[in-house]
């Protein structure tokens, strides 16, 4: 028999896993649920992987709504910006029990599938923290597709989860109750002492370098420090303070557009697209159809139709937003010209040949709500070509990425989707 | 608790079956976790273990005052990795007209006002206890 791993800290026990715990079980099912909400927000038939090939694992599909504007926006932020707030805390989760990964094999069958289930918990936690900083930072190194990778691990997820509290929920509660917080907020270094004896406490610990409330305070203060590195991408004002972040900034310092109407973040660059200049230039021209007959407008006869300004946001599956404020022709008043009077759906198409969002698709409360237009202008001026001049789609609560830039055509139908 | 696995691996086949990509990213799952567990872990214990031993004992510890700023820090590379290593510099390129040029200095600079910041609230929690002790 090897000695057993010496395990040193003095404040390891289930009181403080507990106190770890709480947390994140209140938190961890409103990343998941927020989740699976963009998912539905993505609609049936733009969803990445396709509904189809998910078998039964979808959440009934509804509608999303056109209102409140800033639905999306909500829960995709509340989705990136909490699940990496939680990053600190799963880490001291996992340091507060890891002495149990060196206990020896299970010999009970039971006892063996739970640890089994503890594997599947951790690793899809740590895989969806990756795959999602990753993906929010534009890094695929992973080589698969994220969206497949990220939404598997999210069901392996929500089952070992699910497992985990049923099983350890009384276990939680009574370590919370052996133990009163407040007696250990009033508790100085030189009053720690361990928890009563137990596998997780250190039979043979060394002499206190940091109290309970010290370790608390500690991972709420990491918590507190990514928070502050983080919400800067959600909001316009403050930015700048996500200082690590591709979303804390606008544009880059020597662009034309620094400082002007169209200084905020762009999602896909004029560059990146690959469109012909030529085609979104002055023969650029917008086809509607679903009527008797195509019709086809130039960005003047688009100009001259009435003009709509709303403040909406763009909310970016990555989890960024920001807030501006749009002027272009409303897509009823679209649908109308086009010979739709009572529009039920919109396919909208963009100039960009290929690639996942060259089209979106909208159903009745996208293309009939009030504020729902072909922008052509932002903040008084016009459109810049990385915000997809010479007009793009804004819908409010749809995702960043489906309101579509270098708008060609838009299908109306009678039809819902 | 079998309701669990049939769930997990229901999903991965249903979502991933058969394709390449199913073997990457058992790849990554498995990974991660061994990457936690059996590197990340052990060598932050054992940094630990070297600072408990190496620092010189002081009228206030300084113990936690090292540990926190490097944590900061720590916890900041690990988290903005892919800016501060300048990874995937084409997609984010392509996604937002940006490089992916200053958050490397930045990170840097961050860890030294950490550092800073805690240093500052040693000497003035050094000071304060020899204040106290020379009253005393």
């Amino acid at each position: 028999m090897s000695r057993p791993l010496r395990w040193r800290s003095p404040i390891r026990g289930p009181w403080l896993t507990s106190m770890f715990a709480l947390p994140l079980l209140a938190g961890l099912p409103v990343v998941a649920l927020t989740g699976l909400l963009d998912r539905l927000a993505y609609g049936r038939e733009q969803a990445i992987p396709a509904a189809d090939a998910v078998g039964g694992l979808q959440l009934p599909w509804w509608d999303w709504p056109a209102d409140p504007a800033w639905l999306f926006r909500l829960t995709e932020g509340l989705h990136v910006g909490l699940g990496t707030v939680l990053v600190p805390l799963v880490l001291a989760k996992l340091w507060s029990v890891i002495p149990k990964l060196f206990t020896g094999p299970e010999r009970n069958p039971v006892a063996l599938l739970e640890r089994l289930s503890l594997v599947l918990l951790v690793g899809s936690i740590l895989f969806l923290v990756v795959t999602g900083l990753l993906n929010v930072q534009y890094d695929y190194v992973f080589g698969f597709s994220f969206y497949d990778g990220h939404y598997a691990a999210a069901w392996v997820f929500l089952a070992a989860f699910t497992l985990h509290v049923v099983t350890k929920l009384p276990t939680m509660v009574r370590s919370l109750r052996s133990r009163r917080l407040r007696t250990e907020l009033a508790t100085p270094l030189a009053a720690t002492r361990p928890e009563p004896p137990h596998p997780l406490v250190a039979p043979d610990p060394d002499p206190p370098t940091m109290s309970r409330r010290g370790a608390i305070a500690l991972v709420g203060g990491g918590m507190v420090f990514v928070a502050a590195l983080t919400v800067g991408q959600f909001t316009d004002r403050f930015r700048a303070t996500a200082l690590l972040l591709p979303r804390g900034r606008t544009t880059a310092p020597g662009s034309t557009e620094r400082g002007g109407p169209n200084d905020f973040p762009v999602n896909r660059t004029f560059a990146a697209s690959g469109i012909d200049p030529a085609v979104v230039g002055d023969g650029w021209r917008l086809t509607l159809t679903g009527g008797a007959a195509p019709v086809v407008l130039d960005r003047a006869a688009l100009a001259a139709l009435p003009q709509h300004t709303a403040r909406l946001p763009i909310a970016c599956v990555e989890g960024w937003s920001t807030s501006q404020e749009w002027t272009g022709v409303r897509l009823t008043d679209l649908a109308r010209a086009a010979g739709v009077p009572a529009p039920a759906s919109a396919e909208v198409r963009s100039a960009e040949a290929a690639g996942p969002f060259t089209r979106s698709l909208l159903n009745r409360a996208q293309t009939l709500a009030p504020d729902s237009m072909l922008a052509l202008r932002v903040n008084g001026a016009d459109l810049s070509r990385d915000h997809g001049f010479p007009a793009r789609l804004v819908v409010p609560a749809l995702p960043g990425v489906h309101n579509t830039k270098w708008v060609a055509t838009i299908g109306f139908s009678g039809a819902p989707r | 608790m079998l309701g669990c696995f049939a769930l997990a691996g229901w999903a991965v086949w249903s979502i991933a079956g058969g394709s390449p990509d199913l073997v990457r990213m058992a790849w990554w799952f498995l990974g991660a976790v061994v990457l936690h567990d059996l590197v990340l872990f052990p060598l932050y214990a054992a940094g630990d273990r070297l600072l408990l031993t190496a620092l010189p004992r002081t009228r206030v510890p300084l113990v936690n005052h090292v540990r926190v700023p490097l944590l900061g820090s720590g916890l900041a590379l690990l988290v903005f990795l892919p800016g501060i290593l300048r990874q995937g510099g084409a997609t984010t390129t392509a996604a937002t007209g940006l490089d992916q040029e200053p958050y490397r200095l930045r990170w840097v600079a961050l860890s030294v006002a950490l550092c800073a910041a805690s240093a500052l609230v040693w000497v003035l929690r050094t000071l304060r206890a020899r204040r106290a002790s020379s009253r005393a």
